[in-house]
């Protein structure tokens, strides 16, 4: 339920907050009171419960600011750092994960409920329960799909929960899998109130839970306008130090241009997603800081390995060294990416500095595929048909790639479909080399190696349909250890051959620009991409 | 003209069922389920996304799907959002007041200016005025939304700073919503400066949703102007030396109104195609702004529960068009 048809909390919210916006929608012209950070997302919300969906935007109104979890990223890293769990310990088999947690973390107070504890072990075996085990009263609750819980494995995983005490919880895992604790740091392990969840069963209204907020995160939500605006407050309790700001509001604005409008008029302080075309204006604008950094993703063309001549690495190596990435670069890009060398961003520890990418070199591929028997080969290229921060025109790409290999005697046609019709064909296999892309989920190289080009996902989510064995036994074996020093060298290992076996044209990693004006102290661009405003300051 | 009524009224029946079907196939034509979209390029496996599937009742045969969906319309029951669980008239009722006032704004502005415009074009035909009228009508006709909204947020907003740059009221102003009509809300709220606020929000998007309009309005008003005035009987009012206000007022712009009325009527569709875009420029939270996103989303029961509502609503205002056109033209209501 929007809370624009919540009368009660309007009403309340109206009082204690009216007064403060008036106040502080001065920050924004310069002199303040209460400091108000107006952020211009791009879009609504699917809902306040990020354990039921995938869009960043809607963890960017939900998990990011109201909620915490048993662990976080260190803000602008892809580095795990305590949160409700103070620390934790690993079994020497890698099964069990002891958490100890965090007391006195208190959770929102709203109209609707007040906490009558602070968060303890109930919490977190409710939030989890909630997603693994199909006979929890709340399972079904909200359309009950918990995609991303699914998506990570975390069902066959997961064995079972135990409450050891009020402050100590243990994951009992099926299987060792080192990347588990980077997985609680995900969005879809956010940590809810069982006591609220337990008085709204109680109430009959269940789905509230879902839609009216309460976490233990640095905001707490006041009201919700669908399409127009989502207005928070400061959690006065937040068990990290209450956040600098003392309201924070979503202008839901969908227009990129306009969020820049927005920005330069002084009407929002920080935008997402800006246009391409603009980072040069944004940069030579004194009110405008353009904050940038290397994005935790990566765009490729995977070559089809089960179909022929691809599964013959030649013509792969070949089509690599036809392509020229400093080209795309330039005019796909607009200069805002990186060439890509290896499957995983550079900011993702185990990055392979010393493997060399090939070179462009039109000779050499055409030479190499004359060998593979492949001189006049035909084939096609998709190429999506959305926008995505790995690959900002895949179409504008796909021509480049396209008269590249023309160069090299390949003469590829281009294929686009629907978006989520070009999901399920290249899933089928149905391409012959496709470009796609990955934003990691939670900083580990497995959420890179195992999830794209691991023998699991063969007919998944790697489009390269590639099983390469020695590949696939060091992911297997790094999966088994939670020693950093091990799990570096197993994938470091792992990009030498994937490198040499080349199933992929690695094609650039996007640099997220985050403009925001220069009132804005201390915004730290997320790796996730996500926008976290705990820690931010206004001038 | 009870008759002209009720036979007009019965038509809309078939043509509401058929709108049913047009949402109801429509929406499954667009390629991609919602679960695909909603995983994205995480995958999902077959397995799982048939369970969700057939969570969803998307496995079902296709009339078995139809009818349910009928079988609920007869409740009023329009289903629930895939995306957001929200029951989808919930969702378009706390939507449609902003488009409502806004496509209202736009076209109150259209006629306001478009009549006297065209009238005037009509009456001073082959002048310089004529001329600029009917050059700016054919511009603003040709103008597309999506480059003359950015435009006008530049020129008004973002260098001069005239205007606000989008959305329905300064972010200063938090009340619970009454009507849903920002205008009316503000008022009621009695904050002070919130009405100014709104009205002030609503400039920009009503220039860009009713240029359209205005300029078809325009032409119209003109051509049909022009035709009556032409007409023997306006000679003989004329001839009898009637001033020419009452020429043109009384006898040949009641005549001349008939066609136009129609053409307003129909702008109606205009303006819902229009809001799509407007809303989305201007951070307007209507309507126009969820069908997007519902069909992006492939969201079937907001996409086909959107369809069937805006239809309704342009068939109710065509109805009610039809009904003037009967009032200002007896022989219509006659011959039927």
């Amino acid at each position: 339920m929007q809370s624009q048809n919540n009368p009660r909390r309007f009403s309340v919210a109206r009082k204690s907050f009216s007064l403060a916006l008036v106040v502080a929608a001065f920050a924004v012209g310069g002199a303040a009171q209460a400091k108000t950070l107006v952020y211009c997302s791009e879009g609504s919300p699917e809902g306040f419960n990020p354990a039921l969906y995938t869009a960043g935007t809607t963890f960017d109104a939900s998990s990011n600011n109201i909620y915490n979890r048993l662990v976080e990223f260190e803000r602008g890293s892809t580095r795990i750092t305590p949160a409700l769990a103070r620390s934790w310990t690993v079994s020497d088999d890698g099964l069990e994960y002891t958490f100890k947690l965090r007391r006195g973390v208190k959770f929102h107070t709203t109209k609707n409920f007040t906490p009558g504890r602070s968060f303890n072990a109930d919490d977190v075996i409710y939030s989890f329960n909630r997603q693994l085990n199909k006979n929890h009263p709340y399972h079904n609750v909200s359309g009950g799909s918990y995609e991303y819980f699914n998506g990570m494995g975390m069902p066959d995983l997961i064995s079972r929960i135990v409450r050891v005490d009020s402050y100590t919880v243990r994951f009992v895992l099926s299987k060792p899998e080192a990347p588990f604790i980077a997985n609680l740091g995900m969005d879809f392990a956010s940590i809810l109130s069982a006591e609220y969840a337990a008085a709204m069963l109680k109430a009959g209204t269940p789905e509230r839970v879902d839609l009216d907020p309460v976490g233990t995160g640095p905001f707490q939500l006041v009201a919700y306008q669908k399409d127009a605006v989502i207005r928070y407050k400061a959690h006065p309790g937040y068990w990290a130090g209450r956040a600098p700001i003392d309201n924070l509001v979503f202008a839901i604005t969908p227009d990129s241009s306009v969020r820049y409008q927005k920005l330069k008029a002084g009407e929002c302080h920080v935008m997402p997603y800006p246009n391409p075309a603009d980072l040069q204006a944004m940069d030579s604008d004194s009110e405008i800081n353009l904050l940038r950094q290397e994005g935790l993703n990566v765009g490729y063309l995977a070559f089809n390995t089960m179909k022929k001549p691809f599964d013959d690495k030649r013509v792969r190596q070949a089509l690599n060294m036809a392509v020229n990435k400093g080209a795309i670069i330039d005019v796909v890009f607009q200069g805002a990416g990186k060439p890509a060398k290896n499957p995983i961003p550079p900011t993702i520890w185990s990055y392979n500095e010393a493997i060399q990418d090939y070179p462009y070199d039109p000779q050499r591929a055409r030479q190499l595929l004359r060998e593979a028997g492949a001189a006049n080969l035909k084939t096609n290229i998709w190429a999506m048909p959305v926008q995505r921060p790995y690959n900002p025109n895949a179409r504008r790409m796909a021509e480049l790639i396209q008269a590249d290999w023309a160069k090299v005697g390949v003469e590829a046609e281009i294929v686009s479909f629907e978006w989520g019709e070009y999901l399920k064909r290249s899933k089928e296999g149905e391409h012959q080399t496709v470009l796609l892309g990955w934003t990691g989920d939670n900083g580990d190289p497995d959420n890179f190696l195992y999830v794209l080009l691991g023998c699991d996902a063969a007919t998944g989510a790697n489009r390269a349909r590639w099983c390469y064995k020695p590949f696939d036994d060091l992911l297997r074996e790094a999966k088994q250890t939670s020693d950093i020093a091990v799990r570096t060298r197993l994938y470091e290992q792992a990009q030498v051959i994937f490198k040499e076996q080349a199933p992929w044209v690695t094609i650039a990693h996007s640099v997220w620009f985050q403009p925001v004006r220069r009132e804005v102290v201390d915004f730290r661009i997320d790796p996730f991409g996500g926008h976290l405003f705990y820690g931010v300051d206004l001038r | 003209m009870l008759r002209f009524f009720l036979t007009r009224v019965g038509l809309l029946a078939p043509t509401f069922l058929g709108v049913t079907v047009v949402a109801f196939i429509f929406v499954r034509l667009i390629p991609g389920d919602p679960v695909e979209v909603m995983v994205g390029e995480m995958g999902i496996s077959p397995e799982r996304h048939a369970e969700l599937l057939a969570r969803l009742g998307l496995d079902l045969p296709l009339w078995e799907q139809y009818l349910r969906y009928l079988g609920g319309l007869f409740q009023g029951d329009l289903g629930v959002s895939i995306v957001t669980k929200q029951p989808v008239l919930h969702e378009f009722f706390t939507l449609l007041p902003a488009t409502l006032e806004l496509s209202f704004c736009a076209i109150t502005a259209a006629i306001l200016l478009g009549l006297p415009l065209g009238i005037l074009a009509a009456t001073r035909q082959g002048s310089a005025f004529d001329h600029t009228v009917m050059a700016s009508s054919l511009a603003g006709y040709s103008m597309p939304i999506f480059w003359w909204g950015p435009l006008l947020i530049i020129l008004f907003s973002g260098v001069l700073g005239w205007t606000p740059v989008s959305g329905r009221i300064s972010l200063l102003y938090f009340f619970e919503p009454v009507t849903g009509f920002m205008l009316i809300d503000s008022l009621l709220s009695g904050e002070p400066g919130a009405f100014t606020s709104a009205l002030g929000h609503l400039i920009l998007p009503t220039i860009v949703l009713g240029t359209i309009p205005m300029a078809v309005i325009a032409r119209q008003t003109r051509s049909a102007m022009l035709e009556v005035l032409g007409e023997d009987y306006v000679r003989t009012a004329r001839a009898k030396g009637l001033p020419a206000s009452r020429v043109i007022g009384l006898h040949a712009l009641r005549n001349a109104l008939i066609p136009v009325v129609t053409v307003i009527g129909l702008q109606v569709g205009v303006l819902m195609a229009g809001a799509v875009l407007t809303e989305t420029i201007f951070s307007w939270p209507g309507i126009g702004k969820w069908m997007v996103d519902s069909i992006f989303r492939r969201d079937y029961p907001s996409v086909q529960g959107g369809l069937l509502l805006i239809a309704a609503i342009v068939m109710l205002v065509n109805l009610i068009v039809d009904l003037l056109y009967g009032l200002i033209n007896p022989r219509i209501r006659h011959r039927n």
